[in-house]
């Protein structure tokens, strides 16, 4: 397997959607290439990094006055 | 008014199934538990697809309002969620539209970048690498690292990676096709990891200086 094709199923690899065959393979590659498996780990890392901090954060105060808005709303049918 | 049927091959009906119905049946309270569950998934990608906070409070009143309107129309062979979420995309992108007036807006738009194509800075990274930064430093970090990617990538990395949803439910969401959203998947990934690399590397030695210098040193 080249790098190349590696890198075509990298997100399938990382999304657990790959055939255990394939899994193989893509594990044999990697026991030989560092520079995949550096970009297996950071990618990784990259998601679990977005997924683990919220970077755009809705404050209480306003989280409750857009919310007593749209309720106040719905009640009188939009 | 009709009856939602559960999702094919789901055994048991989504809990947000009975609380649609309720509010169908006149229970106004019943949309309050629906908006209090959502409303913090909503406001984050309206501000990933504007990056405008004040334009985020309008998308996020105007979809969970669109969709209570538009509830009859509802039929349940998607989750809630994913319906609400497509509102909300498509109330971003107008907004997106009238501040960026004649200038054209749009997911479907063919992105050709060879960027993150093929990974270039192959430095691994430091073990926790966010740990070099204080919590405030990192948020700018990946604010700014996000707020780079072309808009139909950022949008596609946030619905599948951020918030979660499958590649179908996000292709379904964007009116995309799945292969169109893998491939934007694959390469707002790699895009991504490129660019955080700047600031996530291993140090080669402790005098080297980071690029993107925000953080005080300790």
């Amino acid at each position: 397997m080249t790098c190349t094709e590696f890198l075509a199923l990298l997100d399938d690899l990382i999304d657990d959607s790959v055939s255990a065959e394939t899994r193989t393979q893509l594990q044999l590659h990697l026991k030989g290439c560092d520079h995949c498996e550096v970009t297996l780990s950071t990618t990784r890392k990259t998601i679990e990094i977005y997924r683990s901090h919220e970077i755009y954060d809705l404050p209480s105060g306003l989280r409750e006055r857009l919310h007593a808005a749209i309720m106040a709303r719905c009640k009188k049918g939009c | 008014m009709s009856t939602i049927q559960p999702i094919a091959g789901e055994l048991e009906p989504h809990p947000d199934v009975a609380l649609v119905e309720q509010v169908r049946g006149g229970d106004v309270s019943a949309y309050d538990t629906l908006v209090r569950k959502y409303d913090r998934q909503i406001f984050r990608i309206a501000q990933h697809i504007t990056q405008n906070r004040e334009d985020a409070e309008d998308v996020m009143q105007d979809a969970f309002l669109k969709a209570y309107e538009k509830l009859d129309q509802f039929q349940g062979n998607s989750k809630f969620y994913t319906w609400l979420v497509r509102i909300a995309v498509n109330e971003s992108l107008m907004r997106l539209r009238k501040r960026r007036t004649g200038k054209m807006v749009s997911i479907d738009e063919d992105v050709e970048t060879e960027e993150g194509s093929v990974p270039r800075d192959l430095a691994d990274w430091a073990p926790d690498p966010e740990q070099n930064y204080t919590q405030s430093e990192l948020g700018e970090i990946l604010r700014k690292t996000i707020q780079g990617l072309p808009p139909g990538f950022r949008i596609v990395f946030v619905l599948r990676d951020v918030e979660g949803l499958s590649t179908e439910e996000t292709a379904e969401t964007l009116g995309l096709s799945v292969p169109a959203v893998k491939s934007r998947l694959l390469r707002a990934r790699l895009q991504l990891r490129e660019r955080l690399s700047r600031y996530f590397r291993k140090k080669k030695g402790s005098a080297e200086s980071r690029p993107g210098e925000t953080r005080s040193e300790k």
